[in-house]
């Protein structure tokens, strides 16, 4: 058994974000960390991994630096690293890249028993598109928004976190799921395991061990293959301070509706 | 010469600040406060492998380095001196010595339990009459009649990690001996002792300025008995024993030093870039920024002091005077810099709302501990050969 968890490197939001004069956000100028809902997704995988033994991979689509993530996950527990890395894949939207990991994950190989983990989104895009294209690509049933995942031979329980409940699915591995913060608290990084994280193998998958895979055609990767594109993006205003009402009256109560029913609210 | 750190430790680092950050500050003040033993974040360390940091890992270390144990304690001592000290104490002091001095049988029966964190260290040398002055040991062990067990009575003092720790090791008189000038001295050998062991107790907490949630107690021998094979090292080379572990320990309690100093510079640049007076923030004012550029500039040495000694020990390369000087600059540039913090953080950096007060009462004791500061300058002059 084999889980694979997708993860991405993305710019420090909880810090300055930079844009350029087009809208696109300069990733250089920002520190980047681990997706924060990806590393819920790998822990996930280790919970797994520590009561059934199986192969924990981390998987991901950047540029070389990504390494240095891919390294960091290993080190939490995770048994090997695969970097996703060519100019042919650079500028994809989700389409693409879904498109790609897919692929890759594919070349590896997906067994009965295998899972894919993906966190529910980005904190850069936002999305939550990749993780359902990678199942929708892979033929794969998928459920969103894990807040538990339960294993019993080829059948994975999930209990997905809606707005207003949970909703629990049971289905056949192999399948995707999509985590959110709920899931657990992701483990630190352990001392042997940061020893040890160099020398667990890492494979970098580039065009050309990817191209002859049946999803890799160039017009449904990279830039010419995504076709989201961006027309504008900015920074929204920011909503005006709130208004307080004092007092614990009928005639606050009253004003307060007064205003709700104004605003179409009640 | 190569002072660019390699990957291995950079990622240690940023695990260190991630664990501290999360784990250890949310608690430092309570832990301070209601003079508390921080047990949960003891078991969180071992669970990362930080209880047996540069132990091997055929005795259940984690294989790392003594320079990633230097860091661990910086790191934590960044933000919480208490919970530095219980790491510092129960690697350098027990674990390591036995790493050191034990007999197979004894490596395997402790180290991993040592290693995994499920058993806490200390190390008892300290007594009423016997500090700075640690030949002056009034605890005797005997032999019984058996010849089996050694009888040991007497007590120790100021004993870090002591009302949570499992095992001990103890410096106690064995007999005396003829030395080479014809005089008579005590024989001095080091046991380990078990919390189990009978006619053992530890006594009372003391009550101190800083590194309060440290469980700082007495331990009292009355009658104890304890196999012979639990003596450590050779019979009658006690002494060199502990003088040996506290050449370690000085690594630790440095990097400690180091670490309060760090974490004193972070606090007090956030708080100066934050607070104002007539009309500027503080940080504006020359007087800060000079201030501060001091310290920076101290602490960054005292950690270069640290490093060395530790990059010496773990190449087996003699480092007692680098541990000398590093514990003695690095401990009194942590006094030093607290002090001046809180001086920046004025009189609001003399209430409890901020750490700052913590810091300066905890500096001090690096000062003092594992040989004073005058301990340390009679480390180094001997090594120079003033006498």
């Amino acid at each position: 058994m084999k889980i694979f968890v997708c993860v991405k490197q993305v710019p420090d939001t909880s810090g300055k974000v930079a844009v350029d004069e087009n809208g696109i956000l300069i990733r250089s100028s920002m520190p980047t960390i681990i997706n924060p809902d990806d590393m819920n997704a790998m822990e996930a995988a280790l919970q797994l991994k520590d009561e059934t033994g199986c192969k924990v991979i981390a998987v991901t689509m950047g540029p070389a630096p990504a390494e240095g993530m891919l390294r960091e996950l290993i080190a939490m527990g995770a048994d090997e690293g695969i970097l996703i890395s060519a100019r042919e894949f650079g500028g994809s939207d989700t389409f693409a890249t879904s498109q790609i990991i897919a692929a890759a994950i594919n070349h590896i190989g997906l067994e009965k028993d295998d899972m894919i983990f993906c966190g529910r989104q980005a904190i850069d895009g936002d999305t939550a598109q990749v993780g359902p294209q990678i199942a929708e690509k892979l033929n794969l049933p998928q459920v969103t928004y894990a807040a538990e995942i339960k294993k019993e031979g080829n059948e994975v329980t999930v209990k997905r976190m809606l707005e207003d409940g949970y909703m629990t699915i049971k289905m056949q591995t192999p399948c995707l799921v999509t985590c959110i913060k709920e899931l657990n608290a992701p483990r630190y990084m352990s001392v042997p395991g940061i020893f040890e994280c160099y020398s667990k193998p890492l494979t970098i998958l580039d065009f050309d061990a990817l191209k002859d895979e049946p999803l890799i055609e160039l017009d449904t990767i990279g830039l010419k293959g995504s076709p989201t594109n961006i027309f504008k993006s900015f920074t929204p205003p920011q909503k005006g301070v709130g208004v307080m009402l004092e007092g614990a009256d009928k005639a606050t109560a009253a004003d307060l509706a007064d205003r709700l029913l104004k605003k179409h609210v009640i | 010469m190569d002072f660019v750190m390699d990957r291995e430790h950079q990622l240690l680092r940023k695990m260190y600040r991630e664990f501290a950050e999360n784990e250890v500050k949310p608690i430092a003040a309570e832990i301070d406060e209601e003079e508390r033993f921080p047990e949960e974040t003891i078991k969180k360390m071992a669970k990362l492998g930080m209880m047996g940091l540069y132990f091997p890992k055929e005795y259940g270390g984690a294989g790392a380095d003594i320079l990633a144990y230097a860091m661990a304690v910086e790191e934590m001592a960044k933000v919480c001196t208490t919970t530095s000290v219980a790491l510092s104490a129960h690697v350098s002091l027990c674990t390591a010595p036995i790493f050191e001095n034990g007999t197979e049988e004894q490596k395997k029966k402790y180290l991993p339990k040592l290693c995994s964190g499920e058993w806490l260290g200390a190390f008892g040398l300290t007594e009423p009459g016997a500090g700075t002055d640690a030949q002056g040991q009034q605890t005797i062990a005997v032999l019984d009649e058996s010849g089996e067990n050694y009888i040991l009575n007497g007590s120790k003092i100021f004993i870090t990690n002591a009302g949570y720790a499992d095992v001990f090791i103890v410096i106690a008189v064995t007999g005396t001996i003829i030395n080479k000038r014809g005089r008579k001295e005590k024989e001095i050998s080091a046991f380990i002792v078990e919390r189990t062991d009978p006619g053992f107790s530890v006594g009372k907490h003391e009550k101190k300025m800083g590194i309060r949630g440290s469980s700082t107690c007495e331990l009292i021998f009355e009658d104890c008995i304890i196999p012979k094979d639990r003596m450590l090292g050779k019979k009658g080379k006690g002494f060199q024993l502990a003088m040996k572990t506290l050449d370690g320990g000085r690594i630790g309690i440095a990097a400690q030093a180091v670490g309060i100093a760090e974490g004193a510079i972070d606090e007090t640049v956030k708080y100066t870039k934050e607070r104002m007076q007539f009309g500027k923030r503080i940080s504006q004012f020359q007087n800060t920024q000079f201030q501060l550029a001091d310290m920076q500039a101290r602490t960054q040495a005292a950690q270069y002091l640290v490093y060395a000694a530790a990059c010496k020990k773990q190449n087996h390369e003699p480092y007692s005077m680098d541990a000398a000087m590093a514990k003695l600059f690095a401990a009194e540039t942590a006094s030093d810099v607290t002090r001046r913090c809180l001086q920046l953080f004025g009189g609001y950096g003399y209430t409890r709302e901020y750490p700052i007060e913590r810091m300066m009462r905890d500096a001090k004791i690096t000062e003092i501990y594992e040989g004073t500061s005058e301990v340390q300058r009679m480390v180094i002059s001997s090594h120079m050969g003033v006498k």
